[in-house]
Order: structure tokens, then sequence, then C-alpha cells
């Protein structure tokens, strides 16, 4: 139970989270091109929307709380807790400032961020009722059944008093369950939509196709980090239960991993390229952010760090990789910064965390989280929109993706005075 | 190819469980985890393979 003090500064540090969507809208908008802007900003809100309202619906009802109703399976001597029972539309649940209905409003936006991960992945191509549909798979099922496993009092936050591996997995802000989750099933539409038309030539090689708007892309990178310090703030109180003195703690390592993952990226591209690569900064930036979730109130600023650092490399690398090497055309770098970003951040809290109590054997419980994300997440999420574009094709038609996003399934461009842009023309 | 891969990703996560529930030595639990990790990483591969050679017929 948390006291009236820490209830509180809990209520305000969720109202913060918001503008962690407000800043992912804002990149993945900025990072496409200008004849999609209008629809990528529209699918955000649409996509916040679905995803509330089917949590709301059914969400929270697989997610569920710890403490509350659950479905078990014994394995040997112990109970594997693998998804809630609650009702239905969260009857049965008081609203009244208990952590339980803390963590719902907390979810409500959470799961509005995760969906909109994908988006950034589908840019230019992906039709907004297909968008509808896929949030919704994401929002009531994928989402909520990680989610138990980790905040639930599931399987993985078990590992430790049933198997001895540490306190078991632990993510405090959400590296994992929101932002791999959200990173996966990015990986999964950019695979099935497959690339735009135009990025890739005959032989392979993909052509740049620049971000439309980097000052969006940048302010995106300052809202962000105004969310992310409500998320790792809010889910260490609710989640990992740490103490409200730990706060300052958690902000600190917030800042200090966003910082340090931007101005790795910012270094590295400066050395590649002789320039510092703007949108690749911004990545890193975020790669920052969504790696520090997962230990913001468990390891020292320093190693945050190393923390912060290696996730801005990485990302930037995992981008190329993604882009060159697999021919996986994600316009935002969703993919590599939300899943690599994240997975780094799960298992530097193996590493590195200094968490109360027992740590051995925290790395292999943050290595099994990691092993559940691949191993069952991805299939899961991969299948079911796979399942969906069989019934209702995700990608637009040709005409749609040469019109432009806006014109097509919106009728009206983001920017009408704008003259044509070169980009238009890219041959096809 | 995909399925197969799919399928590696499944089995992969599978073996991860069956040595935390099943095993009881340190040693033998992490190098099952480790196994079943080495089986996800082969079945990621093939689903991008997969998906890299559907992309090559298209163009």
């Amino acid at each position: 139970m948390l006291s009236e003090t820490s209830t509180a500064l809990c209520f305000v540090f969720i109202l913060l989270v918001p503008l962690a969507g407000a800043g992912l809208a804002l990149i993945n908008t900025g990072l496409g091109r200008s004849r999609s802007a209008a629809h990528s900003m529209m699918t955000s809100l649409i996509v916040i929307a679905i995803a509330a309202v089917v949590y709301f619906g059914c969400g929270f009802s697989w997610q569920g709380f710890v403490g509350r109703p659950a479905h078990f399976v014994a394995i040997g001597h112990a109970g594997w807790n693998w998804i809630a029972a609650e009702p239905f539309f969260m009857r049965g649940l008081a609203l009244d400032g208990s952590p339980a209905s803390l963590t719902v409003v907390l979810q409500l936006f959470s799961v509005g961020l995760a969906a909109l991960i994908p988006v950034g992945a589908g840019a230019d191509r992906w039709r907004l009722g297909a968008i509808c549909a896929s949030t919704a798979l994401l929002a009531g099922l994928t989402y909520p059944l990680f989610a138990h496993w980790v905040w639930g009092g599931g399987w993985l936050a078990q590992l430790g008093t049933n198997y001895g591996l540490g306190r078991g997995f632990v993510d405090a802000g959400g590296s994992s369950t929101i932002q791999v989750v959200g990173g996966l099933t990015a990986l999964s539409i950019a695979w099935i939509l497959r690339p735009r038309r135009g990025k890739y030539s005959a032989q392979g090689m993909p052509a740049a196709i620049p971000a439309h708007n980097i000052v969006f892309v940048i302010f995106g990178c300052v809202l962000g980090l105004v969310g992310w310090l409500g998320l790792n703030s809010a889910g260490a109180l609710l989640f990992a239960g740490v103490g409200v003195e730990r706060v300052v703690l958690i902000a600190v390592n917030t800042i200090l991993a966003a910082a340090s993952g931007g101005l790795t990226a910012a270094m590295v591209t400066r050395l590649r390229f002789g320039k510092p690569d703007a949108s690749l900064t911004a990545n890193g930036w975020m790669g920052g952010l969504v790696a520090s979730s997962a230990g913001c109130a468990f390891v020292k600023p320093a190693v945050a760090v190393i923390v912060g650092s290696v996730a801005g490399g990485l990302v930037i690398f995992a981008i190329e990789w993604l882009e060159f090497k697999l021919k996986v055309d994600d316009p935002a770098g969703a993919i590599s910064v939300h899943s690599v970003g994240g997975i780094w951040g799960v298992l530097a809290v193996g590493i590195f965390a200094q968490i109360p109590g027992e740590n051995a054997g925290q790395l292999l419980a943050q290595i099994v989280g990691v092993a559940a994300l691949v191993g069952f997440v991805l299939p899961m999420t991969y299948g079911l929109n796979w399942l969906l574009n069989s019934f209702h094709q995700q990608r637009v038609a040709v005409d749609g993706e040469r019109q432009g996003m806006d014109l097509h399934e919106l009728g009206a461009e983001a920017y009408p005075e704008f003259v044509t842009h070169s980009e238009e023309f890219i041959p096809r | 190819m995909k399925l197969s891969g799919f399928l590696l990703l499944l089995a992969g996560g599978g073996i991860v469980l069956a040595a935390v529930a099943l095993l009881t030595s340190s040693l033998s639990r992490t190098g099952f985890v480790l196994a079943g990790i080495a089986v996800e990483v082969l079945g990621l591969a093939l689903v991008a393979r997969s998906h890299l050679a559907e992309q090559g017929d298209r163009v």
C-alpha cells in the first residue's frame, strides 16, 4: 500500500506520461514524408484512443495486478501464474487511489505508448483501418499478456520466489513491457507491409528518404524526456516497490541515460559521416530513454551514463543493419530504438543493478524475460497481424502510396500551401 | 522457411521455460537457457531470411 504522499506523487507522475506519447507521435511524423504528416498525427490520436478503450474493455482483465485473481498452471512444486482472471470492463475494481487503480490509469497511457511504436515502422504505407485493428489486437491481447507476466505477479515476476533467480524479472519503467513489445510488433508490421515503393532499387540498394521535419523530431525528443520522467517514476513506485526517496535518483538516471544516448549517437555519426546526423542523434536519445526504464531505480548515475551510451551506439548500428542487410524499411527507426534499446535496458539490470535483497541469478532472470519476448511475444504479435492481413489488407494500394496517405485516406494535406518536394519524384 | 523459423522461436522459448522449471543446478540451468536463446536466434535468422527472399522475388 502506498502512503498518501506516494499516491499523490505517483498520480502526478502518471499525468506526465501522455507527453511521451506526444513526443513519439511528433518523432514518427517528422521522420516520415510530408505527404503523410496529417495521416501520421491523426493516426497517433486514434491509436491512443483505441488502445485505451480496448484496454478498458478486456486488456486489464488479462493483465490484472499483483494479488488479484489469476489462472495458475502447476509445474513441479511451483504454480505458474500465466494470465489474470479479472472481469471485463474493469468491473469490481474500485478506482479509489489504491495501487491497482493507479496502475490502471498508468496502463491506459502506457498501452497507447506501446501502440504508437509500430506506427513509426509502418509510416507512409499502413492503412488507417488496419492500424485500428492491429492496435486493438496489441492492446487487447499481446500487451496485457506480457504485462501480466512482469507487472501483474505473473511467472516472470515470480522467478525469484519460485526458482531463486534474484528478485525475479525486474522492469520498473517498461523497457520490456511497453518498449520491446511495441518494437517487436513494429518489426512484424514492417515485415508484413514490406518496404515503401522506391526504397530499394532492383539491386537491393536502399534509397535515402529523408525526414520531412527534423524540428518535430527534436521537439518530440524533449517531450519524450518529460513523459519518460513520469513513466519511470510512476512505474518504479507501482511495480518495483521503491519508496518516494528514490524519485530523485530515477529522474537523474533518466536524464543522464537520454543525454548520453544522444551524445554517443551524435559523436558516432560525426566520426563516421563528417557531420552529426540529427535524426540518428534523436534515435540515440530515445534509445537512451528506452534503455533507462528497466533499471532506473536500481543503478547509480554513472551506470545510467554507461547504459545510455551503449544504447545510443547500439541503436544507430541496428538501424543501419536492418536497413542495409535485412532490407527492413523502418522510417522512424522504431524497431531499433524500442526493441534493441529495450532489450539492452533489460539485460543491463542483470549486469549492473543493485536491487535490495537477493541478487544472485538476476541476470539469468533477465535473460529468461528476453527469451520470452523473442520466443513467445514475437510469434504471437506476428501471427495476429499476419492473420489480420489475410482478412483485411494492411498495406495501402499503389495509388494511395503514390498520392500520399494524407490525400488518399483523409482527403486533405497537412501542408496545403507547400510546394511539392523533390522526394515526391523518387523513381518507382 | 518462415514457418520453420517461427517454430524454432517457439521451441527456443520452450527450452528456456523447461530449463527454468525442471533443472535445479545453476550451471545446467544457465546452459540450457543459453541453448534456448541460441535456438531462438536461429529461428529469427530463418524468419529474416525468408522475408529477404520474399522481397527479392517481388523486385
